[in-house]
């Protein structure tokens, strides 16, 4: 015998008749085990109430998926495989609406790179340019690539790659004397691609004279304007007071092709997307960038709020630290770089040309002693420029009375001096006990071959390597300078109180009982003297 | 990172700038596998490396057959003889908090807790140590701290057990492009803290076999994760801006993941300033 009695509708019923156990020799009536065949089927054909699912089309489906893949162990995770298997049908039940065919951004991130290889119809002409200006314009981002490798600095292979083509496609469009890649900043959103770049002699001129017309024009409207709203406040009745601040005189950016700006950035979000120019910096942009701290978002018209409040945008931002980072970092082995002998060695020099008489030093003593190596590119005073001007001078161009006025006020401003152009790195100032830069040679086991690199601890992601007349430097980094102490945003100003301290408006304390006393005797008695000359006058008559 | 996977994981985390130059991957090819050998681990993970002023820590980990469990560490200054870093305590862990600054490069350099923290220095002297830290400490220390606080994993990688080991899902195929751009789908790979403070219909979307971990949705500050598709689309990198340096990759829709440190060791107190 075997278990029972089964009902109908349990797998087995029929079994537990005599003759049908499956222990027994004889074959059964196969209609009778035929009939438990369809029951066990229609049973396990049953449709779920929940989810309407059978198991006999699970079990299907999931002994199929099996077969297919195969994978090891499957016992161990028959679970999870019965899992996908019902995810997957839940997934197609629901839409009954066909999924658009979504073209994932990759496909799309391809075809713009795949533009970048496209080579121009035109270029043969470029070709021949090129010959005749002399020195290649487009920068060996590949060769660059390679020296940085060796200490373990640098993008993937791909990535250059793109870049170069990108550069190749800003060597193109714009007239463009050197370039250089400078370097890549992290955002949140998207990073920045940095190419440092000369323009032609002739295209900076018209540039200038367009920024110039667009300023006086400027300049115009607001005079305009303000004649017509000084009109209307001497109609208007007693005004509110006015504010007493004055802001401090502001300080002229210096000109393109000199100091911060003698280089013009173009940055682009990735290889493949159009370059944009950045705007030449100002000092005031400058001096507050120094003050403030904040990630690049990657979208260079996104606002900058901070304390002091920055005078523009991430795209000035961004022009600001990376003329900082320049000013800070940027170095090339002594000698490398001389001062023209035609002229005359000013203080303020910023020009410099090749020495052609340099003789590189092994890389032994690049790494050893930090004297090896010297800044090419002028600091930044506190003022925000390289070099200093003195801001009063512009209040000759002012009203009279705002001459007088200034006059008295005046601070007296000393001229800022900063170390001249060529500096060896070693005066580079160390903070507490860490110093400024660090030097390493690329590898210890293989000294015929090694380069020496720099890097910078003052900026984090700034490096420089050095290898017989072979130098180059490169920021890969978020655009931050470190500082040992955490940032301390700048306190706001004191207040400014709301009107000039005048007697009619000071508060005074109340006069006490004795002195108001004392005061009607006062006043009594000057009314008898009064009274007395009065009644003598009158006598007098 | 898995220590097999080096070379494309590194190309993949190259969008920072920091890498590993070809005779470090060399040395690490060869190195990493005997260190497996020799210490029985089950798995090898590149950590990453810190940049002392001197010199560099390269920093590996052996996990053993349950993932979560506390991982050993091994540094080297040259990738090619490791040694073995003692578990991190609570104590140093206070300690390396109060040390701030950029490591030397020295393990056996000591910082004085005198200058930095009396009464530390003073605690210690009475339970009869020297008022030092050693930078060996404060290397354990941090490690552990960034592991804690942004070593993470994206969701369903790893499956919990009955019996409560972890081991990796091998039925993970990869985030999808959607999923992988949400902070949510990754969890920090420690010990989850407020998995129970979730609402009742959070949890009921939940499966307790692999969501074990905390997400990263609730870090603090918002917006500490700079989230990016690379090489339009086919990567997203993670980028912790608390300890800057932290890069984590994955390629959707695939297995793989991994993340390294190439950093200073310093955490970024001004992170809510910068946001």
């Amino acid at each position: 015998g075997g278990h029972g009695p089964y009902q109908p509708h349990e797998p087995g019923y029929g079994l537990d008749q005599p003759g049908y156990s499956p222990y027994e020799d004889e074959i059964p009536d196969p209609q009778a085990r035929m009939l438990a065949i369809k029951n066990a089927k229609a049973y396990l054909l049953k449709t779920s109430t929940k989810s309407g699912l059978n198991l006999y089309d699970h079990f299907a489906t999931m002994l199929t998926k099996i077969l297919d893949e195969q994978p090891e162990n499957t016992v161990d995770i028959i679970e999870t495989i019965s899992q996908d298997v019902k995810w997957a049908q839940f997934r197609k039940k629901m839409d009954t609406l066909r999924d658009e065919h979504l073209i994932p951004p990759t496909f799309e991130a391809a075809e713009k790179s795949k533009a970048l290889f496209v080579k121009e119809v035109g270029e043969e002409d470029h070709e021949e340019l090129d010959e005749e200006m002399g020195e290649p314009a487009l920068p060996n981002v590949m060769e660059t690539a390679f020296y940085f490798e060796q200490a373990g600095i640098g993008l993937s292979k791909d990535e250059c790659y793109y870049i170069l083509l990108a550069f190749k496609n800003l060597v193109n469009v714009q007239p463009i004397q050197t370039c250089r890649f400078w370097g890549k900043i992290l955002g949140l959103e998207m990073n920045y691609i940095i190419a440092e770049v000369q323009l032609r002699e002739g295209e900076e001129e018209e540039e200038e004279r367009e920024e110039e017309e667009e300023e006086t024009v400027a300049e115009e409207e607001k005079e305009m304007g303000e004649g017509e709203e000084e009109e209307k406040q001497k109609e208007k009745e007693p005004e509110p007071p006015k504010s007493t601040y004055k802001p401090p005189p502001e300080i002229p950016k210096e000109a393109n092709g000199t100091g911060t700006n003698k280089y013009v950035y173009f940055v682009c979000n990735e290889p493949g997307k159009p370059w944009v120019k950045l705007p030449p910096v100002t000092p005031a942009q400058i001096v507050c960038a120094r003050q403030i701290k904040k990630f690049f978002t990657g979208r260079l018209d996104a606002p900058i709020v901070s304390f002091p409040p920055f005078p523009g945008n991430e795209a000035n931002y961004l022009r600001a630290q990376i003329a900082r980072i320049s000013a800070g970092t940027h170095v090339s082995p002594t000698g490398f770089y001389q001062f023209p002998e035609d002229e005359e060695e000013e203080e303020g020099g910023d020009t410099y040309e090749e020495n052609p008489e340099f003789e590189p030093s092994p890389v032994a003593e690049m790494v050893e002693s930090l004297a090896m190596w010297a800044h090419h590119v002028k600091g930044i005073l506190k003022q925000g420029r390289c070099v200093w001007i003195n801001p009063v001078q512009k209040s000759e161009e002012d009203e009279e009375e705002d001459e007088e006025e200034e006059e008295e006020e005046e601070e007296e401003h000393q001229e800022e001096t900063g170390q001249p152009l060529l500096t060896l790195i070693s005066e580079d100032e160390g903070m507490k006990n860490i110093p400024a830069w660090t030097a390493q040679a690329s590898t210890n086991l293989i000294p015929e071959y090694s380069i020496a690199i720099l890097q910078s601890n003052r900026w984090p992601g700034a490096y420089a390597f050095a290898s017989g007349r072979k130098f180059e430097n490169i920021y890969f980094g978020w655009g931050h300078k470190y500082s040992p102490e955490s940032h301390t945003p700048a306190l706001p100003p004191p207040a400014e109180a709301e009107f000039p301290t005048e007697p009619g408006i000071t508060e005074a304390t109340d006069p006490t009982v004795e002195e108001e006393l004392a005061f009607k005797a006062a006043q009594e008695e000057a009314l008898a003297e009064a009274e007395e000359e009065e009644d003598e006058e009158g006598e007098d008559d | 990172m898995e220590a097999l996977s080096l070379p494309t994981a590194l190309s993949l985390v190259a969008g920072g700038g920091a890498g590993l130059s070809p005779e470090l991957r060399a040395a690490l090819a060869t190195s990493l596998p005997l260190v497996q050998r020799d210490y029985r681990f089950e798995r090898v993970w590149f950590w990453g490396c810190i940049q002392g002023v001197r010199g560099a820590y390269y920093i590996a980990q052996g996990l053993g057959p349950d993932r979560a469990a506390p991982r050993s560490r091994l540094y080297s200054l040259n990738c090619l003889d490791w040694s073995l870093l003692t578990p991190a305590t609570e104590e140093m862990l206070a300690l390396a908090e109060e040390v701030k600054g950029r490591f030397q490069g020295d393990p056996s350099f000591e910082y004085s807790l005198a200058e930095i923290n009396a009464e530390a220095a003073a605690r210690l002297v009475q339970s009869g140590k020297e008022p030092v830290i050693k930078e060996e400490a404060r290397l354990i220390a941090t490690i552990e701290e960034i592991d804690r606080a942004v070593g993470i994993v994206p969701r369903g990688a790893f499956v919990k057990t009955p019996l409560g080991s972890v081991h990796e899902n091998r039925h993970f195929e990869g985030l999808s492009l959607v999923e992988a751009k949400k902070l949510s789908s990754y969890f920090h790979f420690t010990e989850p803290a407020n998995l129970k403070n979730k609402t009742l219909l959070e949890k009921a979307d939940l499966d307790p076999s692999t969501d074990f971990l905390n997400s990263l949705e609730h870090d603090i500050p918002q917006g500490s994760w700079s989230i990016q598709l690379e090489k339009g689309g086919s990567v997203v990198v993670l980028r912790s801006l608390l300890w800057l340096g932290l890069t984590f990759y994955h390629v959707p829709m695939t297995k793989q993941f991994g993340y390294v440190y190439f950093g200073t060791g310093e955490k970024n107190l001004d992170l809510p300033f910068m946001l």
